[in-house]
């Protein structure tokens, strides 16, 4: 192509129009690549000097007659601009085109100016004339064009004629001309603020438009030139409500955000009551149908502007475009009560389908979100589980949340699946993992116990990161509550022996050292058994030695000296200079002698200085502070620009001023076909547009009703809820201190907090201030844990100090199965075996539970039978206590069918407290179990249970296999009433898993008397495995057993309290005949269940 | 909003830039680099980065980035998403999405994004709309243009910008018309080592072809739309019809185009339509490990599993494996560990296997975790949640079209852990 270049005159046409074919058919030979070729055989520097020799080339194709040749040239000017390189000294020859006829060369050439005319202000001067005739164009694509790029071109010369040009095409009839003078607006903005006065004159006339065309960009432009005159809104706040459906995508994202801040100005907060909304709220969250009757009298009601914007922006979140759904989600967070904000959760978490960013922005939501209503998404929890496949901080995410979501009742899926994260080839996720499981133990009191045998178990890792996370992870735990710990330290000591990773080792040290008076006899003995190895150990460790001896020699002189002077001494002469350094400071700092001067008096309180406690929270625990979705939010810092969402106000501004024009107000909000708009944008879809006109109808016939007798009762409305505020203030105030601070807060904001801080008080203690964060609330948890001691059998009290309390225990635990009896041997500290797991204390948890942490130890040894978490878990509840028979308190339960922390033996239960009477129900708990004998796990006494609120428990029941209605007494401060949880059979059991061999070994050891079976007739369209499965797990908590054959169907299962198998077979026949078998031990089980699931399987 | 646009290659250049308010210099994208040193895997680079003047977000597509240089807060989202649509818009375009197809269509490219944004807010993203204003290239349109003179560039301005069905081209004509539908369903899941399932779920989309004269109404109903637990729609599908009555109604926009994506709620039970048996070992102290695998199809109702294919990221100790399959062939790249056994169709009388040892780094541990599976497979005219279509009608033209559903089930993000 070189000889292209030394072609002149009429030869060169020819050329271009050969280039011209053999660029359109996507050939390679392109100048562009001789350019390049240039720029690799000539230095870096000279590539400047290029575009020069090769624009003289094409200065000359510009200024020939031919089309063809002009055109070829802005081609491959745009390629140049592509690439970065300057092309400015062509705007000359390039502006000339700026009338030309050809649609593409003039697109071409306007693509040039909007770049450059910046740099050439003089001469893009003569292209403006085009412009101006442009926008005289009778074609609207015309026009619009012509002010595009009139207004995109940065020369502040023009200043006014583009404000005439916008002042002029914003009353243009093309509604896409004034959406593209909506564009203009903020162009002009940014060349000149001081156009601003004018520019607002504009918008504001653009956004009384009722196009849906024009709706997004004049919200963008307001947004960008003047976001604080909110008073603009006001008119079009119900037309912009109405179109919202109907703007463009992109629109619609830019409007939802701006009537988010508007919403939060003029609207009083939805959050203080939950009650009493219109026909179109959602079905409730917590609830019950019940309440709402009740709830009548509530003061608040919902202006019907705000519903107005809630009913019509849940569509859009069925949007595909994920902006838009993030967008509403956000609305939805930040305006609607409480209740509704769930009806985000499901398009949420369709949105992690999406690209990797898209998850990446959504999980980050959806954290700061969990934080503060872990309800919304503990359904989805599953939707969180980390795949080997993702990203690293997208995993981190995941692990975040999981975190944010773990609570009493499903922490051991939780930790069942950090088992296996934490075993992940991603070192830095597995690191992450630990700490998500430190978190984990310090939320949740009665996991801290197993999650820190776990984590001690990991030391034994060969990979560095995680033994120093694990190690790191531990004593931020054992800092929290050294006394009760004493063995876990013990229990490292001996690790010691085994552990060869000088970052491990030099963790335990430090730990020993600074835990020395918790365990006087074995830390002199570990400083014994290092002082023998010094010489061999890494520098790190050698640095850990001397300080334990240090500090060892500060408490316990008598028995310490002599070693650690012989330390002090290996150290003096040790090969690194870090090591004799310290040495010299240790011993000046510890051995008085007269030269040492007032350091060493304080010695003690330098070396034993308490570490505060390092905190674990979520990172995401302040995000809240800025609007979701934003980029500030993804960001955690304010970015530029960021508007602030204001605070509630705490009485409702006039809600008249939205109201328009009395005398045709249907008009001016529920545009009328054909009426009030251009023909050409007519709303499409008629049936639609019916619909929302009668509903438009009907609000505003309601919302005239409303205004026409506001003005009497808004008075006495408001001071109604004045007085409500005052009266709720004031109960808030005698809770506890921390609230105070909440309350500075205007009052509505404050007692949302309040509400929700109870919600979390009852789930679980909440840490209350960064300080504090480990002490766990006094009177709720050691009432949960006192009643756990005594529930649980096991004697912990006992066996917390030392190993005759082992031994004890090896005793106390005769009915253990396998799983038990493998624990037991592992208790025998002397003989600690270091990749197996040891009990240092007795916990209150179940071995289930254990055993999931068992698996952190790699040992990769899995029993043939385990049981495995829930196939299906209906929702179906039952009730307790009905509201009347319990003066307004109303109970109900339901099976989550996990393994209950407190005690395998028991079933877990959760139960659901609502209060529907009007006053709070105060110091809510169990009383006296009816058998006396019957064990159960009581919940955490509830201290307070507000009007109209509900809280949901967890407790676990011993039902010893059968299903005899468990039968205790719920006391409040004021009554007791007597209630009775009645299981079904399937409810006894835990799901377990196995292959289809060893189903079948098993069976056959049950026959006989075990085994009852009978025949049922299946319903015709039910005899699918997916179904029978369904119905089958419906009914019994079993797991499903894989089959090899199709009409055979195997579910296996374990009774709760005494461990038997229950193994389910049902086999189709032909003609919908099919047999039940159940095999058990438990032959009154296996007849009760057979009886089930024959009615199961029989219905239709 | 958007400032600029910079596409980056995978080998860190910037081939392509453009700007729609005042020029962002290109050094700003060094700070890009920066954080692509920093990331391990190119998906690592975080999607939001921020510099002292601007904020940078950036998708990766086709191993490509695109890099959009925004000045102030605006929705992250938002950004991402309009990127998105632009690479979906070039796939659209050019067939594929590659540095060499956008260089060498960096003109069309120019005007693309010319036309996608304006000041930097998104305004015509809708590729009906863009097709109108720009013609794709095609080699017969090339061949004309050069010969007649004509343009790439529609001399008609678009109509549909202006219309209420925006999404749908004016005067559409075909002599063969026809619709048709694919309703592609995915599974996603987890199964842990002992073969039970962790998590499972099911997500389904309709995509569509529909070639009709015209301005067609089509209206598409399920037999059991309450199959369908969370949708979201092209915004062509009237919402209100689809509340009421659960009846997909809708103008379609002309080609291409995704009219639904749906999701099964997970409370229903998922049927996993194939079953792994595997036992992958390394002993402690030897260098050798053992792997054996077996694949069988589990509930498909009598289809068969297709295009099966196992991927493994094998622990870094892994030196090499020699393994022996029963069908299909296996690779193994020593330097990513990655294997892979592309096995085609599943046989239910002869399961396939895959058999071996695998050779170990001398004298380094073993490794802490057994190598998760990722499984693909593909079963033709079955959708797995029961998903059914009943019928497509169509109003308000007159001839009859052509109609076609076809259903297909395929393995999304299928884990088994071993």
């Amino acid at each position: 192509m070189d000889v292209g270049f030394s072609l002149r005159g009429g030869a060169a046409g020819a050329v271009g129009m050969v280039r011209g074919m053999a660029d359109s058919l996507q050939f390679s030979i392109r100048p562009e690549l001789t350019l390049e070729e240039r720029v690799l055989t000539n230095s870096e520097g000279s590539a400047e000097e290029m575009p020069t020799i090769g624009n003289d080339d094409l200065k000359e194709m510009l200024e020939s007659n031919k089309e063809s040749l002009k055109l070829e040239a802005m081609k491959r000017i745009v390629g140049l601009m592509s690439r970065g390189r300057n092309a400015s000294d062509l705007f000359p020859a390039v502006v000339k085109n700026v009338a030309n006829k050809n649609i593409e060369l003039k697109k071409l050439v306007y693509v040039y100016l909007v770049r450059y005319a910046e740099e050439q202000q003089d001469l893009a001067l003569l292209s403006i004339s085009t412009f101006q005739r442009g926008l005289k164009d009778p074609n609207q694509l015309i026009r619009a064009s012509a002010l595009r790029v009139l207004s995109s071109i940065r020369v502040p010369i023009i200043v006014p004629i583009m404000m005439l040009a916008i002042k002029e095409a914003a009353a243009d009839l093309s509604p896409y001309v004034r959406k593209t003078a909506a564009h203009a607006i903020q162009k002009l903005y940014s060349l000149d603020p001081e156009q601003k006065d004018h520019l607002i004159e504009v918008i504001e006339k653009l956004l009384k438009d009722k196009s849906t065309l024009v709706a997004g960009s004049v919200v963008m432009a307001f947004e960008e030139v003047c976001p604080d005159r909110i008073d603009l809104i006001h008119k079009n706040y119900r037309k912009l409500c109405h179109l919202l459906v109907d703007v463009e995508e992109w629109g619609q994202v830019v409007i939802i955000n701006m009537l988010t801040r508007y919403a939060r100005t003029q609207f009083l907060s939805p959050w203080r009551e939950d009650a009493q909304f219109d026909e179109n709220s959602e079905k409730t969250f917590y609830d019950s149908d019940e309440e709402k009757e009740q709830a009548d009298s509530r003061p608040y009601v919902m202006d019907p502007d705000h519903r107005l914007l809630l009913r019509n922006t849940k569509p859009l979140l069925q949007s595909r475009n994920t902006a838009v759904v993030m967008a509403v989600s956000q609305l939805y967070w930040h305006l609607a009560p409480k209740h509704e904000v769930n009806v985000v959760t499901k398009s949420l978490v369709r949105l992690l389908r999406s690209h990797r960013e898209v998850q990446y922005i959504v999980l980050q939501n959806i954290a700061t979100m969990s934080i503060q209503r872990k309800g919304m998404f503990e359904p989805f929890l599953k939707s969180f589980f980390v795949r080997s496949t993702d990203a690293t901080h997208i995993k981190t995410l995941k692990l975040e949340i999981l975190t944010n979501l773990a609570n009493e009742a499903n922490i051991s899926t939780i930790l069942r699946e950090f088992q296996t994260y934490v075993k992940s080839q991603d070192k830095a996720f597995a690191a992450a993992t630990i700490q998500a499981i430190g978190r984990c133990a310090t939320n949740i009191d009665e996991v801290t116990d197993t999650c820190l045998n776990g984590l001690v178990l990991l030391l034994s890792n060969r990979n560095e990161t995680v033994v120093a996370e694990s190690v790191v992870v531990i004593k931020k735990l054992l800092q929290t509550q050294p006394s009760q710990h004493s063995d876990i330290i013990k229990h490292m000591a001996k690790l010691l022996d085994s552990i060869t990773v000088p970052m491990a080792r030099a963790s335990i040290l430090w730990l020993i050292g600074e835990y020395c008076e918790r365990v006087p006899k074995i830390a002199p003995d570990v400083l014994r058994k290092t002082a023998k190895t010094f010489t061999a150990e890494e520098d790190i460790v050698k640095l850990q030695i001397l300080n334990l001896a240090a500090k060892l020699y500060l408490t316990n002189s008598k028995q310490t000296k002599l070693l650690t002077q012989y330390i002090l001494n290996l150290g003096k002469y040790d090969q690194n200079y870090d090591i004799r350094d310290r040495t010299r400071f240790v011993r000046q700092l510890i051995v008085p002698n007269e030269k040492s001067g007032a350091l060493s008096k304080y010695a003690k309180r330098i070396l034993l200085a308490s570490k505060p406690a390092p905190v674990l929270e979520s990172t995401f625990k302040d995000r809240d502070r800025f609007q979701l979705g934003t980029l500030s939010h993804t960001l955690n810092t304010k970015a530029s620009g960021y508007l602030e969402l204001s605070d509630w106000p705490k009485v409702a501004p006039d809600q008249s001023v939205r109201n328009v024009e009395v005398f045709e107000p249907v008009k001016e909000w529920a545009p009328s076909v054909g009426k009030a708009k251009p023909a050409k944008s007519d709303k499409f879809y008629s049936d639609s547009e019916e619909e929302e006109e009668e509903e438009e109808a009907s609000g505003s016939s309601s919302s005239a009703e409303d205004s026409s007798s506001s003005e009497e009762e808004s008075g006495s409305e408001d001071d109604e809820s004045k007085s409500d505020e005052g009266s709720d203030k004031s109960s808030t105030q005698s809770e506890s201190d921390e609230k105070q601070q909440v309350l500075r807060k205007t009052a509505g904001r404050g007692l949302q907090d309040s509400y929700s801080e109870d919600e979390k008080t009852a789930i679980r203690p909440k840490p209350k201030t960064r300080g504090t964060q480990f002490q766990p609330k006094a009177s709720s948890s050691s009432g949960s844990s006192s009643c756990s001691q005594s529930s649980s059998e096991a004697d912990s009290d006992s066996d917390s100090d030392g190993s005759a309390g082992l031994e004890q225990k090896q005793i106390s635990k005769p009915k253990a199965e396998v799983k038990v009896k493998k624990e037991v041997s592992l208790l025998d500290l002397d003989d600690f075996n270091p990749v197996s797991a040891s009990v240092p204390k007795a916990s209150i948890l179940s071995p289930s539970l254990l055993s999931d942490l068992e698996g952190l130890s790699l040992s990769g040894v899995s029993a043939a039978i385990e049981v495995s978490s829930p196939v299906f878990v209906p929702h179906m509840s039952h009730e307790l206590l009905h509201r009347m028979s319990g003066k307004g308190l109303a109970a109900c339960y339901h099976f989550p069918r996990q393994p209950c922390i407190y005690d395998p033996r028991m079933v877990s239960v959760q139960l659901t407290f609502t209060n529907c009477g009007e006053q709070p129900v105060q110091d809510l708990r169990v009383g006296e179990a009816s058998p006396p004998a019957l064990s159960l796990h009581r919940f955490a006494a509830v201290e307070r249970l507000e009007p109209d609120s509900s809280i949901t428990v967890s407790m676990g029941i011993d039902f010893n296999d059968s299903t005899q209605a468990a039968s205790f007494q719920l006391c409040t401060k004021e009554d007791q009433f007597s209630v009775s949880v009645q299981p079904a059979v399937g409810e006894l059991f835990m799901p377990v898993t196995m292959t289809e061999q060893d189903f079948h070994k098993e069976q056959g050891k049950l026959t006989g008397m075990n085994e009852s079976s009978t025949t049922v007739t299946v319903a015709s369209e039910s005899t699918s495995a997916q179904i029978i499965t369904r119905k089958v797990v419906c009914v019994a908590n079993m797991g499903v057993v894989p089959s090899s054959q199709t009409n055979v169907h195997r579910f296996a299962a374990k009774t709760a309290s005494s461990e038997a198998l229950v193994l389910a077979t049902v086999e189709l026949k032909e003609a919908s005949a099919a047999r039940l078998l159940v095999n058990t031990e438990e032959t009154v089980i296996g007849s009760m269940l057979l009886r089930d699931l024959k009615t199961a399987l029989s219905q239709g | 909003m958007i400032h600029s646009l910079f596409l980056v290659n995978s080998s860190g250049d910037i081939f392509l830039e453009k700007h729609w308010k005042s020029v962002v210099s290109r050094s700003v994208c060094d700070y890009f680099f920066e954080a692509q040193e920093r990331a391990s895997e190119p998906e690592n680079v975080p999607p939001v980065i921020p510099t002292p003047h601007h904020y940078l977000i950036s998708v990766l597509r086709h191993r490509i980035y695109f890099v959009a240089v925004i000045q102030s807060e605006v929705p992250p989202l938002f950004v991402i998403e309009f990127l998105h649509r632009v690479v979906d818009t070039f796939q659209d375009y050019f067939g594929v999405c590659t540095e060499a197809a956008i260089k060498d269509n960096v003109v069309v490219v120019y005007e693309l994004l010319e036309e996608m944004l304006d000041n930097g807010f998104p305004l015509a993203t809708e590729s009906n709309i863009l097709k109108e204003l720009i013609k794709p290239p095609t080699i017969l349109r090339t061949v004309v243009n050069t010969i007649t003179g004509s343009t790439n560039v529609g001399e008609q301005l678009p109509t549909g910008q202006l219309s209420v069905v925006p999404w749908r081209r004016t005067g559409v004509k075909y002599t063969n018309n026809e619709a048709y539908f694919d309703v592609v369903e995915e599974i996603d899941a987890i199964i842990d080592k002992s073969g039970s399932t962790i998590t499972a779920e099911i997500q389904g989309v309709i995509d569509a072809c529909v070639k009709l004269t015209g301005m067609p109404d089509l209206t598409l109903s399920f037999m059991n739309p309450r199959l369908l637990d969370d949708v979201s729609f092209h915004p062509c599908v009237r919402f209100k019809r689809w509340e009421a009555e659960r009846i997909l109604s809708f103008i379609p926009p002309d080609g291409n185009f995704r009219l639904l994506s749906y999701h099964v709620s997970s409370q229903n039970l998922v049927a996993i339509p194939v079953y792994v048996k595997h036992n992958i070992t390394f002993r402690e102290g030897s260098s050798q490990g053992r792997f054996e695998l077996t694949l069988g199809p589990k509930q498909t109702m009598g289809k068969a599993v297709e295009s099966v294919l196992v991927n493994s990221q094998l622990p870094r100790g892994v030196l090499n494996v020699n393994l022996n399959p029963s069908q299909g062939t296996y690779t193994f790249d020593p330097v990513t560990k990655l294997l892979s056994w592309d096995l085609g169709k599943i046989n239910p009388q002869k399961l396939p296997s895959l058999k071996g040892s695998m050779s170990l780094q001398a004298g380094a541990c073993k490794p802490d975790e057994n190598p998760t599976i990722n499984i693909q497979f593909k079963i033709q005219q079955m959708a797995i949640s029961g998903l059914k279509v009943n019928r497509l009608d169509m109003y308000g033209e007159k001839y009859k079209p052509f109609k076609g559903i076809k259903y297909m089930t395929k393995a999304g993000k299928f884990q088994v852990r071993t």
